[in-house]
């Protein structure tokens, strides 16, 4: 308690480092991401390729990425490393779900917007993105939390961030320290988490007025019984 | 007018959905295209606004062929209503019914008080007019979409079995409503059923098809009614009669349409 006290102006800046490190990633892989999946959606044969590539790419360790793509862009501490191989993670998760989300639009609504004169760029705007999004956000829920504590893992290398603190912890054998360092990284992860989901209720009004009515008859089935 | 000249649809699967289809459309009258499922009327409809064109053969609107129409601008001047509804379940009622108006470049404020007008002629209240497609009953949104295809005063109202998923009663509401609306509107309606009590209810020529969109008779209702061109036409219009089982019946001032209740059905 008393080192995390003395500490204080030490967790703030590991704390605000670690977002920093987590941000770019997770927009990268939301902008990255959406581009791909909508080529998955369109192109069939496409589809099968690319999910599979960022299916595996998922499967691979994250510590020999960071030190094969380290060597590679010649530094291994760099940000640059950290942010592009968890990008590379938020890709792996996100293209699979913008594809998902994409198909997931009811086939009625897109022939009807269709029928009534959007042209195809148009429709993907105004139409198909937009009633994705629920799907999509779900899916930007799990890039958050994963990119989260993934950034952690930048802290073996010696990367600023909440991270550090677990391997300067274990050297020095501070428990607080250890503990902090994962109290804060989930903290950081439900925070960012609820501000995407409050993000995604100002975005997007219509889909708990959608969801709205089977809650209500779920409650009054509840009410019943 | 809308002409079909020898229209063929062939699907890149294979399935050939219309063959040789030839048809005149007459303007400002309610045409009904009426045949079991799979016969090929979505496919028919869909080939008046270019969501499918032909494989061969020519549709004509006006004496214009559509082919050389581009597609887009092309939908967005006929008005267009599926089972459904099709609306845009993001969007405000609302804005729903202005969608295409502002597509087209209408002013913001102008396109929504024209929606809002549009909600009075379908018989919505304006109440619902902030209010979310699923917060609305299967009939509601039903007028939501005919509001909608009404929006940019089509002449064309291309209807693709726009009542077949409310419940009858509702169903028979929204029918009375398309009368009076066409009495008032004098649009050219092509409407597609597989409801053949729908089909004569609605329509001032009807349109019986056959599998691969093959004509079996087109008359006015009760041109068919008192003859049938063949053993299949009779079937159809004899069997899966609805409550309402209409009928020819020769009175001092003519041959009129009746219900077997012995009533003309409203018109
Ligand atoms: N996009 C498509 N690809 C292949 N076959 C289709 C397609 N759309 C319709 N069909 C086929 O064409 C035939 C006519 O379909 P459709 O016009 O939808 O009939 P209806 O509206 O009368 O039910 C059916 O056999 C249907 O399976
Ligand atoms: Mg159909």
């Amino acid at each position: 308690m008393n080192w995390i006290l003395q500490n204080l102006p030490y967790l703030g800046q590991s704390t605000l480092a670690h977002l920093q490190l987590s941000i770019p990633p997770i927009v990268l892989s939301f902008v990255l991401s959406v581009p791909l999946g909508w080529l998955a959606n369109r192109f069939r044969p496409v589809r099968g390729p690319l999910l599979t590539i960022a299916g595996l790419l998922y499967a691979i360790p994250s510590l020999p990425l960071l030190l094969v793509l380290g060597t590679f862009l010649g530094s291994l501490r760099s940000d640059a490393n950290i942010i592009i191989t968890l990008t590379l993670y938020g890709m792996a998760l996100m293209v699979r779900s913008t594809a998902d989300a994409l198909a997931a639009v009811e086939p009625d609504v897109r022939q009807s917007a269709t029928a009534i004169g959007y042209g195809p760029w148009g429709r993907f705007f105004a139409v198909d993105f937009p009633l994705a999004g629920p799907v999509l956000l779900a899916g930007m829920r799990v890039v958050v939390v994963s990119t989260v504590s993934l950034v952690t893992v930048g802290g073996v290398l010696g990367i600023n961030g909440l991270g550090l603190l677990f391997t300067d912890g274990l050297q020095r054998a501070i428990i607080a320290e250890i503990v902090a360092g994962i109290v804060l990284t989930v903290v950081l992860a439900l925070v960012l988490d609820a501000l995407l989901v409050l993000l995604g209720r100002a975005l997007m009004p219509w889909s708990r007025a959608t969801a709205a009515p089977s809650r209500r008859q779920a409650r009054k089935v509840l009410a019943t019984a | 007018m809308i002409e079909f000249r020898s229209v063929t649809k062939q699907y890149p699967d294979g399935t050939r959905a219309v063959e040789d289809f030839s048809l005149v459309i007459p303007s400002r009258k309610t045409t009904v295209f009426v045949g079991s499922s799979g016969c090929g009327k979505t496919t028919i409809l869909r080939m008046i606004n270019r969501m499918v064109d032909p494989t061969s053969g020519s549709i004509q609107i006006d004496g214009d062929d559509i082919g050389a129409i581009e597609p887009v601008g092309l939908r967005r001047s006929i008005g267009y209503v599926m089972q459904n509804s099709g609306l845009l379940p993001h969007r405000k009622v609302v804005d729903n019914i202005a969608t295409v108006p502002l597509l087209k470049g209408v002013k913001k404020k102008d396109a929504r008080e024209q929606a809002l007008k549009l909600m009075d002629t379908v018989g919505l209240d304006r109440a619902f007019a902030d209010r979310y497609p699923s917060q609305l009953s299967g009939g509601q949104q039903q007028r939501v979409g005919v509001a909608r295809g009404l929006a940019v005063d089509p002449n064309i109202l291309l209807m693709d079995e726009p009542f077949g998923a409310v419940d009858p009663l509702v169903r028979s509401d929204l029918q009375e409503e398309l009368i009076r609306l066409q009495r008032d509107l004098d649009k050219t309606v092509v409407f597609v059923t597989h409801d053949i009590d729908e089909a004569f209810y609605l329509g001032d020529q009807v349109v019986i098809l056959q599998k691969g969109g093959h004509i079996a008779q087109v008359g006015t209702p009760s041109e068919i009614l008192s003859n049938p061109a063949d053993d299949f036409v009779a079937n159809f219009v004899g069997a899966n009669r609805g409550k309402r089982a209409l009928h020819i019946e020769e009175t001092a001032t003519g041959s009129i349409l009746v219900d077997d209740e012995g009533a003309p059905p409203a018109r």
